[in-house]
């Protein structure tokens, strides 16, 4: 245990700057991850998988030359339709079924992808750089990354535009149609079909975004997916479906509290104590719905 | 009846049991000696795996063509089955147990990884068969008391030694204040106890010690932490992942630090990935090609680096490079044995000393090669940005000399 994080008032402040622009890039993964449980009824193991692949893209990319910045409009448009195609080989066939099945089935995806993206780009870990340099606060004491800022920048134009998008075009009405009841949303003439598939393209081309993003900020690895899948998945549960501003909150949360958790408890403790948070939450929310349930008995 | 089934179940056993000793055969077959080897083709060891294989393709085709191995007057030339092991220490025991039992093969060579070495050696060790390995330097490999291991390569305890020892130096003899991050694996936790010894020795002191996990891909903390307490030198492993998140994160946040050391930079490729922001960092190898050992077979390090690279498309990393050393090493042992039998192929082994392109290869009780010391070397960079490793300690084999303290940021 170590408690420099509290001795230091610019550390403090440190931490939680880097927790919340981390934070951010997190909740956009999450909101894709909600999006399409609320609408699909279907937890996508594969999140962190798609994420990873999107790195890829903007590294290539960058590779080829073309600033990795580009990846955030470039990488989404292509993840859009390996959304869509997954959907069509895969997930429309456990789509109305159990929600277990459905894990099974993105879980198969996600070994797939791993072992895919192995195969085409080689097991070395890769990153792409931006050139951006570095903001200096509080005389230079606390120390921002602006690739950092960047990230965090773009994932909330993308959240908004997202939210514009859900609630003025068609598509969106209709995927919220769908959301809130799939059978009366056909009956009144919407074709729900389209609408999962556009919602994992959508979901898709988030996880593309935010891929991107880490791409330009940390590194990807084709084995560095579940780790986003876990946190994405902790903070729909945390903030619930369809609740984007709790998304977004707990979202930051957790970055803060994973930045906390790595100076306190040590850098090698900073994905165990997410996983730790994860089992307290669940078991949190158990004894909540089983005191509810009691009550209803 | 029952007589008969008795009978048929009595030749069907032997049947089996006789073509099983056919199959498993003494392998040396003809003019070939045929070697066996689980490699990383797929999965997180899959490029390290294929440098590994390259170097062994690259030996064998150049001992064969050279004149082969001549053992009891006759001309063998070497063969080596490989399976994927699919970077998976328990789909290698299996693949060795194969390899021995089934193919019959009497000599390895090494997988890549210490963890998949650690997982072989057992199987190796249990039916007396000699492996040469030239991928795993954990320190544990070699305190377990092996007979048929051997490593070409210097253990990992040893890797960064170098580096605070001329840290010291630098400092006028004085002990220097360290600061170390280590990934909880069992490589970079060796490197991390040669880091405590030459501390102690030297009278250093660490004054951070921090821990990364397998996931890593932010260090923040520990570079915030880096630019509170101000140590002397920064020591980072953690595979490739940890040399190019340290370079990344310590270029953006501006860390000044006066020395950095870390290991995998040359499999990381950090001075083509990071360019100038890798600069001055000092990096832990097994080998470089500017090295002026020598052999028959390859020369010395330039002509084998210039060799591989018209034959693999690539610069050779040291990984190639001491998967190259252990066929030269075999060969060896093979003509002084003048046998092929295990044990005496063994003690030859145990007796080897000679000195290859890679470096002297003398092997110490527990296996590990004693004779070869680490190098050091300097990410260098000129004006017009293209970066180069120089070796800059120890100084026998420096072709640069080494530039201390790195520069502040602002004042590049």
């Amino acid at each position: 245990m170590d408690f420099m994080v509290f001795q230091y008032p610019m550390i403090t402040v440190q931490a939680c700057l880097d927790g919340i622009l981390l934070g951010v890039l997190f909740a956009l993964i999450a909101y894709g991850m909600a999006l399409q449980w609320g609408v699909m009824n279907i937890i996508n193991i594969a999140q962190g998988d798609l994420v990873i692949l999107g790195g890829y893209i903007a590294y290539f990319m960058y590779l080829y030359g073309i600033h990795p910045a580009w990846g955030v409009i470039v990488s989404p448009i292509i993840m859009y339709f390996v959304g869509v195609g997954i959907y069509k080989l895969v997930i429309n066939k456990v789509v109305d079924r159990d929600l277990f099945i459905s894990i099974l089935a993105t879980f198969g995806i996600s070994i797939l992808f791993m072992q895919l993206m192995n195969f085409a780009f080689g097991a070395d870990v890769v990153l792409a750089n931006s050139g951006y340099g570095t903001t200096f606060l509080f005389d230079s004491n606390v120390v921002l990354p602006n690739s950092k800022i960047f990230s965090a920048a773009i994932s909330i134009i993308f959240a908004i535009c997202l939210v514009i998008y859900m609630k003025k075009s068609k598509l969106g009405r209709a995927i919220r149609a769908t959301a809130q009841n799939a059978r009366a949303a056909k009956i009144l003439g919407v074709d729900t079909e389209k609408v999962y598939a556009a919602t994992f393209g959508i979901n898709a081309a988030l996880c593309g975004v935010a891929g991107a993003l880490i791409s330009i900020t940390f590194t990807i690895h084709p084995y560095m997916g579940l780790p986003y899948t876990i946190r994405s998945f902790m903070i729909v549960i945390v903030a619930g479906l369809g609740n984007l501003p709790g998304v977004a909150i707990s979202g930051m949360g957790l970055g803060v509290f994973e930045e906390f958790a790595d100076y306190i408890l040590g850098t090698e403790f900073r994905i165990g104590s997410v996983f730790l948070l994860l089992v307290l939450i669940l078991v949190y929310r158990r004894f909540k719905l089983s005191r509810k349930r009691e009550y209803l008995k | 009846m029952k007589i008969k089934n008795i009978l048929i179940t009595f030749f069907s056993a032997i049947v089996i049991l006789f073509s099983t000793t056919v199959v498993s055969f003494s392998k040396v077959v003809g003019d070939k000696i045929i070697l066996g080897a689980a490699i990383s083709l797929t999965g997180k060891y899959s490029s390290n795996g294929v440098h590994t294989q390259n170097g062994y393709n690259m030996a064998v085709d150049r001992i064969n063509s050279m004149g082969g191995v001549k053992v009891g007057g006759k001309t063998y030339k070497f063969d080596i089955i490989y399976y994927d092991d699919e970077s998976n220490p328990k789909r290698a025991a299996q693949l060795a147990e194969r390899l021995i039992s089934q193919d019959g093969v009497e000599f390895m060579l090494g997988p890549y990884s210490s963890g998949l070495t650690k997982a072989i050696a057992p199987v190796t060790e249990k039916y007396g068969v000699p492996m040469v390995e030239a991928n795993g330097a954990s320190r544990s490999l070699f305190t377990k008391g092996y007979k048929y291991l051997f490593a070409v390569l210097a253990p990992a305890n040893l890797y960064l030694d170098v580096a605070i020892e001329t840290a010291v130096e630098l400092n006028g003899g004085k002990g220097v204040k360290i600061a170390q991050a280590f990934e909880q694996d069992a490589f970079s936790q060796d490197v991390r106890l040669g880091i405590l010894d030459a501390a102690e020795r030297t009278g250093s002191e660490i004054i951070i010690d921090d821990k990364l996990p397998k996931e890593l891909n932010d260090m923040a903390a520990t570079l915030v932490k880096v630019k509170q307490m101000k140590p002397d030198v920064l020591v980072v492993s953690g595979h490739t992942k940890g040399a190019l998140t340290a370079i990344r994160q310590i270029a953006e946040m501006k860390v000044d630090v006066p020395m950095l050391a870390m290991t995998h930079c040359d499999a990381a490729k950090l001075s083509k990935q990071h360019g100038k922001n890798s600069q001055y960092a000092l990096c832990a190898s097994q080998w470089h090609k500017t090295l002026t050992y020598k052999d028959d077979f390859f020369k010395d390090g330039m002509t084998y680096a210039a060799d591989f690279e018209k034959e693999f498309g690539y610069d050779p990393p040291y990984q190639s490079a001491e998967s190259s050393a252990a066929l030269l090493v075999f060969k060896d042992a093979f003509e002084r044995a003048n046998s092929f039998d295990q044990k005496k192929v063994r003690d030859a082994l145990a007796a080897t000393n000679m000195q290859t392109f890679y470096g002297n290869i003398k092997f110490a009780e527990g296996g590990q090669n004693v004779d070869k010391p680490m190098v050091l070397f300097q990410v260098m960079c000129d004006s017009s940005g293209k970066c180069e490793n120089k070796v800059v300690a120890p100084l026998k084999w420096a072709s640069a000399k080494l530039i201390h303290p790195i520069p502040k940021w602002s004042e590049r």
